[in-house]
């Protein structure tokens, strides 16, 4: 600061005590998590129920997922329309009235759709679940979808469309689904605005009627609830909704294989969106836990061969990161980085050589640890609330998983060999096996992609 | 809500301390508040209360650069920092085995943070990528937190941008870094929060052990950032290159949060009443019913609420279509709150808003990152981090009456409106 009251250290001065360095503490002992008491059962109906106690604050929470996979061109806005306008209204309660009804239980009820489902999220004060339930059950049987509401939530929608277009992320994971998966329908994650424009009443009615089915769905309830009590609870409020068909699964992705990086031109941007992916392996086979620590070493966390590159050494962005991602029985990984264009090509050669590194020169045995660790204390932490629980159960769930996995899975992490990580990521991470995107301004980063190579340019 | 024990004390070099032990899952939480948020910037170096925040990551006398990062998640735990205008937190949530792990972390760079200039010019390019990623690339960047206070207030203090500056960033030297910290960043200008899967007696201990012996210096003498109310409806233009549509903030004034928290609150409620949910009369009016806009919301705070002394900013904002004039979309809203002054809210309209801000609250405090960050931040800023336990009954007792009062106070000849245009609109020639 140019004037201070008085005078301070300098910042040398600062950074050290007549004492100096001190040893780090080591850590004291790990205590597990609680078993959780839970029930995970069929209803009639088809409908799979997980219901488990955690009765840390008096609230429930509820997931519910519904298979909603369609392959006609039009299915993406009429489901989104759908998702939209499904709690504008039942038989027996207005829009007005239904949020009226939620609020006084301190209730919040929201459905969203993507290419592979449709969910529903809700919570509550604990003593209004029976309220909740209700609700829930009236939507998913008797939903009317008044004409007005349907115009009005696609209208919103249509604007809504035109908003997230407009976001760099938004472009970089179309660029990326196309690139990647062709016209295969887990592409269409955001309809198009003019079939949105021509959805009507009837078809969201009809789609309703055809997809919105509980066999093959699933439903998670966590919170201060008595698990045992769920089921005939359930049976009463959702009994109505059945049919003979299943819920709609999305079908296979085809295998990604690797292959250039596309330049997706966007004129005037100042910054870039670098977005890789490759294919891995589910939760299920044996070399998963080997390949979540490689993952986690690469990029998956903060202290990541990748983050300490681009972002800690080199300043080239604020965060990388990558990540698994889950569709149906299958999984990718996927590399993202957000870059001001002068260093997009340098952050893409950091990115390829870390990928590169980490097969030949794979994590020590103080990398292995530091990521182990990392997993089952983030596993902890992200599972100590209600709703981090509920959205890990109803992940796991949407795969055939159950509590059983989760609580199963600190100790498959812990049994995992140094050897076992080299091999998953000289098997998976190699630069070769991934494909991806680069969205930025196409005039600027061409001549210095085209150099790096390994990148073709979008016309 | 349940009133957990919780266990207040400070050590003698002035440092409060708050425990909020509680067994129910194997993990804790430990953060440090520091009385210093950008508010307390000075002239020419906006931006620097967050730049200081990235450059307490960088290392201390006992951690080399990157150590602090490596340590807390390789014990499993995860870390973060964040800038408000009256205060910066940083903290860790951990299994409960590495709590003290997580307090000579914090101990140390309160001790001894190690202030390079190389670390300095790495993080200031850092933060002028998060400012590109969170600001200048995306539409709405900054709407409001950053466009709207400029309209609003006329002091430095209030009305700039804390995300700084580029050249102000640029400009950030080392030796502004050791007054900023020798100034603001000394044991008696903090608050240490424990909260989870401890024993109160060995937290004490150890937290005697790894920060009794941070040399005590003064807190610094807190300024006062009041200023005057508006007198006249203040306007604001912004042109967004990235926006499809235009928006528009509509800023006023409100009581003083830490002085008057029962009618701060009245003002929490009002919103709730405004824009929480399809029944509430925004919503309801302005979405569904005329409708004149994509999206409408109203809240306290740059933010969200309970994180800023007096001055704080009561919002409403809203993203319309081109063609809906915004004097149509603000008459509305003038006629809602002409309704309530006249005619308070009942019983049952009441009840939804505070139904609502006890489960939400429930759920904050059931996440023990905002369960500690809170109880940090309100000993900080109201000295009582147990007002946190008590909120949602205070919330409860707010009358019609007094929900009627606040929307009286928002009058149009003391506010002000931040207009978002879109780059390019229909009708004009240029290019």
């Amino acid at each position: 600061m140019s004037s201070p009251t008085r005078a301070h250290r300098s910042a040398e001065e600062i950074g050290r005590t007549a004492t100096g360095a001190r040893p780090l503490p080591a850590l004291g002992s790990a205590r597990l998590a609680a078993d959780l008491s839970h029930v995970d059962t069929t209803l009639a109906n088809g409908l799979r129920v997980l219901a488990v106690r955690k009765s840390s604050v008096p609230l429930v929470e509820l997931r519910l997922w519904i298979p909603f996979a369609g392959t006609d061109r039009l299915h993406p806005a009429t489901a989104e329309v759908l998702a939209e306008t499904v709690l504008t209204g039942t038989a027996r309660r207005d829009r007005v009235g239904l949020d009226a009804e939620l609020a006084l239980i301190g209730g919040e009820l929201g459905a969203g759709v993507d290419p592979e489902r449709l969910y529903f999220n809700g919570s509550a004060l604990a003593d209004g679940l029976p309220t909740l339930l209700d609700v829930l059950g009236d939507v998913l049987t008797g939903a009317t979808y008044r004409e007005a509401e349907v115009e009005r939530e696609r209208d919103r929608l249509i604007e809504r469309i035109a908003v997230s277009r407009t976001q760099p992320r938004m472009i970089a994971r179309e660029a990326l689904q196309k690139h990647r998966y062709g016209d295969h329908p887990v592409t269409r994650e955001v309809p198009e605005a003019d079939d949105v424009a021509a959805v009507v009443a009837e078809q969201v009615r009809a789609l309703h009627a055809a997809s919105v089915l509980p066999r093959g769905s699933v439903l998670v309830l966590v919170g201060d609830i008595d698990p045992e009590t769920v089921p005939a609870e359930l049976e009463r409020a959702l009994g109505g909704w059945a049919s003979d068909r299943s819920a709609v699964q999305l079908p296979a992705l085809p295998e990604l294989t690797g292959g250039d990086v596309l330049l997706v031109p966007r004129a005037g941007a100042v910054q870039s969106q670098i977005r890789l992916s490759a294919q891995t392996v589910p939760r299920t086979d044996p070399r998963y836990p080997a390949l979540q620590l490689a993952n986690l070493a690469y990029g998956g966390y903060f202290s990541s061969r990748l983050v300490e590159n681009i972002r800690e050494d080199k300043g080239y962005t604020y965060g990388a990161h990558s990540g698994f991602e889950f569709t149906g029985g299958q999984s990718v990984v996927n590399v993202d980085a957000d870059t001001a264009n002068e260093v997009t090509a340098a952050a893409l050669l950091e990115t390829r050589y870390e990928l590169a590194r980490l097969g030949l020169v794979p994590p020590t045995a103080e990398e292995v640890e530091s990521v182990r660790q990392y997993a089952i204390g983030s596993l902890l932490t992200s599972t100590s609330s209600q709703t981090g629980l509920a959205g890990q159960l109803m992940a796991l769930a949407s795969t055939g998983l159950g509590a059983e996995w989760l609580q199963q899975h600190p100790e498959r992490v812990a049994a995992v060999t140094g050897e076992q990580v080299a091999e998953a990521a000289l098997e998976f991470f190699a630069p070769g096996r991934f494909t991806g995107v680069v969205v930025g301004d196409a005039d600027l980063l061409g001549p210095k992609l085209t150099a790096l190579g390994g990148v073709t340019v979008a016309h | 809500m349940a009133d957990p024990e919780l266990v207040r004390f400070a050590l003698d070099n002035g440092l409060r301390v708050v425990l909020a032990p509680d067994p129910t899952a194997p993990v804790v939480g430990v953060s440090v508040h520091y009385d210093v948020g950008f508010r307390s910037e000075p002239e020419g170096l906006t931006g620097f209360a967050h730049l200081f925040e990235h450059l307490m990551f960088q290392g201390s006398e006992s951690l080399e650069k990157l150590a602090h990062f490596r340590h807390v998640q390789s014990s499993g735990g995860t870390f973060n920092g964040s800038t408000h205008p009256d205060y910066t937190d940083y903290f860790e949530v951990l299994p409960s085995a590495a709590l003290e792990r997580a307090l000579f972390l914090e101990a140390d760079r309160m001790r001894a943070p190690k202030l390079t200039a190389e670390n300095l010019a790495n993080q200031i390019e850092v933060v002028k990528e998060e400012i590109r990623l969170n600001v200048r690339n995306r539409p709405y960047g900054g709407f409001p937190w950053i466009l709207l206070p400029p309209v609003l207030y006329s002091t430095f203090a209030n009305a700039h941008d804390g995300y700084g500056a580029f050249e102000d960033l640029e400009g950030a030297t080392l030796d502004d870094c050791a007054a900023f910290f020798d100034t603001f960043y000394s044991p008696a200008n903090a608050v240490l929060t424990v909260a989870g899967d401890f024993a109160v007696a060995e937290a004490k201990e150890l937290i005697q052990k790894h920060f009794g012996d941070v040399p005590y210096r003064p807190a610094p003498v807190r300024p006062s950032f009041a200023e005057p109310l508006p007198t006249s409806e203040l306007v604001g233009e912004h042109t967004d290159p990235h926006a499809p549509l235009p928006a528009l903030a509509v800023g006023y004034r409100m009581p003083d949060p830490v002085n008057d928290v029962d009618g701060y609150l009245a003002y929490l409620v009002l919103a709730g009443v405004l824009t929480d949910g399809d029944g509430s009369r925004l919503q309801q009016r302005l979405v569904h019913v005329e409708p004149l806009v994509v999206d409408i919301g109203a809240g306290a705070g740059l933010f969200g609420p309970f994180e800023a002394r007096d001055p704080d900013t009561f919002t409403v904002t809203a993203i319309h279509p081109p063609d809906v004039p915004r004097e149509r979309v603000l008459a509305a809203l003038d006629e809602e709150l002409e309704k309530l002054a006249s005619t308070p809210p009942d019983e049952q309209e009441l009840k939804k808003v505070t139904a609502r801000w006890a489960a939400s609250l429930h759920s904050e405090h059931d996440r023990l990152v905002s369960r500690t960050l809170a109880l940090g931040a309100f000993e900080l800023l109201y000295g009582d981090a147990s007002l946190v336990y008590r909120l949602a009954d205070r919330m409860s007792a707010v009358t019609g009456e007094a929900v009627s009062a606040a929307a009286k106070a928002l009058r149009p000849d003391a506010r002000a409106i931040l207009v978002v245009n879109p780059a390019t609109t229909e009708g004009t020639d240029e290019q």
